[in-house]
């Protein structure tokens, strides 16, 4: 059982940081739909915004943090040109996948649109935390607020899941070793 | 007794706006890289991680600094919430399109 420098990246990038960031999203979308007065009282309502803060201050950051080590750390792997006239392509998933019709499309369709829409998802999800974490009890009051905010956290969301499920079709396909 | 002072709207608008204005940029930086193939060459600022380096860059920068600008024209300020929410869902529903391959490639320079 063996596992290389760059394998153990692209595990640290989609997996660690994809179940951690599952995880923060289901907390967080919870705790900010039931963030309604006819659901709390005032104790309860202090005791669920700190969590609430936790959990979408965790999710914004997990997802920098997938953003950014996915593009400077794992995609530079992907994306390696091999040498002139290499007939081994295993090494270079970019190359790899462009060298045939069938999985060609794994490529300009999956990575172009993995690589880009995944930069909307801390975007949205900082927002979401900052607005949170300045508004804090404030928002049971706020429902247009909390209403704008869901929405933010749900595009989060569907924005990183798309990027993370076309990921690990790609590993299957041409995995970075 | 005590009077609770509320925070006005205008910090979560901004908030909202800017993160719309950086997902517009990231959808705009995508497709204008695919139409003008110069544009694209000039974002490339890491070789190893090639244009989404200067891309993602332009779209972060872009994103901190309406915010910044935004957030302190709002923030004392009530503004018309539904308005700008709603424009700002649609902004970063259009930064999506713009990162989509079927949408970004009907501008693709030969």
């Amino acid at each position: 059982m063996e596992i290389t420098f760059r394998e153990s990246w692209g595990v640290i990038h989609g997996l660690i940081f994809g179940a951690l960031f599952l995880l923060a999203f289901s907390g967080g979308i919870v705790g900010l739909y039931s963030l309604r007065p006819e659901f709390l009282t005032a104790e309860g309502l202090k005791e669920r915004m700190g969590r609430l803060k936790v959990w979408v201050g965790s999710m914004a950051a997990i997802v920098w943090a997938t953003v950014i080590s996915g593009t400077y750390i794992v995609y530079p792997w992907y994306r390696a040109k091999p040498p002139e006239g290499a007939t081994d392509l295993s090494a270079y998933p970019r190359s790899l996948l462009l060298s045939m019709p069938n999985t060609a499309e794994w490529h300009k369709f999956g990575m172009e649109w993995k690589e880009h829409v995944a930069w909307v998802a801390p975007i949205a999800a900082t927002v979401v935390a900052y607005v949170i974490a300045v508004y804090g009890q404030q928002l049971v009051k706020e429902p247009k607020i909390r209403k704008a905010l869901m929405t933010f956290f749900v595009i989060a969301f569907v924005t990183a899941a798309i990027a993370g499920v076309l990921g690990a079709f790609i590993t299957k396909a041409a995995p970075v070793h | 007794m005590t009077t609770e002072t509320l925070i006005k709207n205008g910090k979560a608008a901004a908030a909202l706006l800017a993160g719309g204005i950086g997902a517009l940029t990231m959808g705009l930086m995508t497709t204008l890289s695919e139409a003008i193939s110069s544009f694209g060459a000039a974002l490339n600022w890491y070789k190893p991680a090639g244009p989404l380096s200067g891309k993602t860059t332009v779209a972060v920068i872009v994103w901190l600094v309406a915010w910044a600008v935004l957030g302190n024209q709002w923030k004392d300020k009530d503004v018309d919430f539904d308005k700008i929410a709603m424009i700002a869902v649609v902004l970063l529903l259009l930064g999506i399109l713009g990162t989509f391959p079927p949408f970004f490639e009907l501008f693709v320079s030969e």
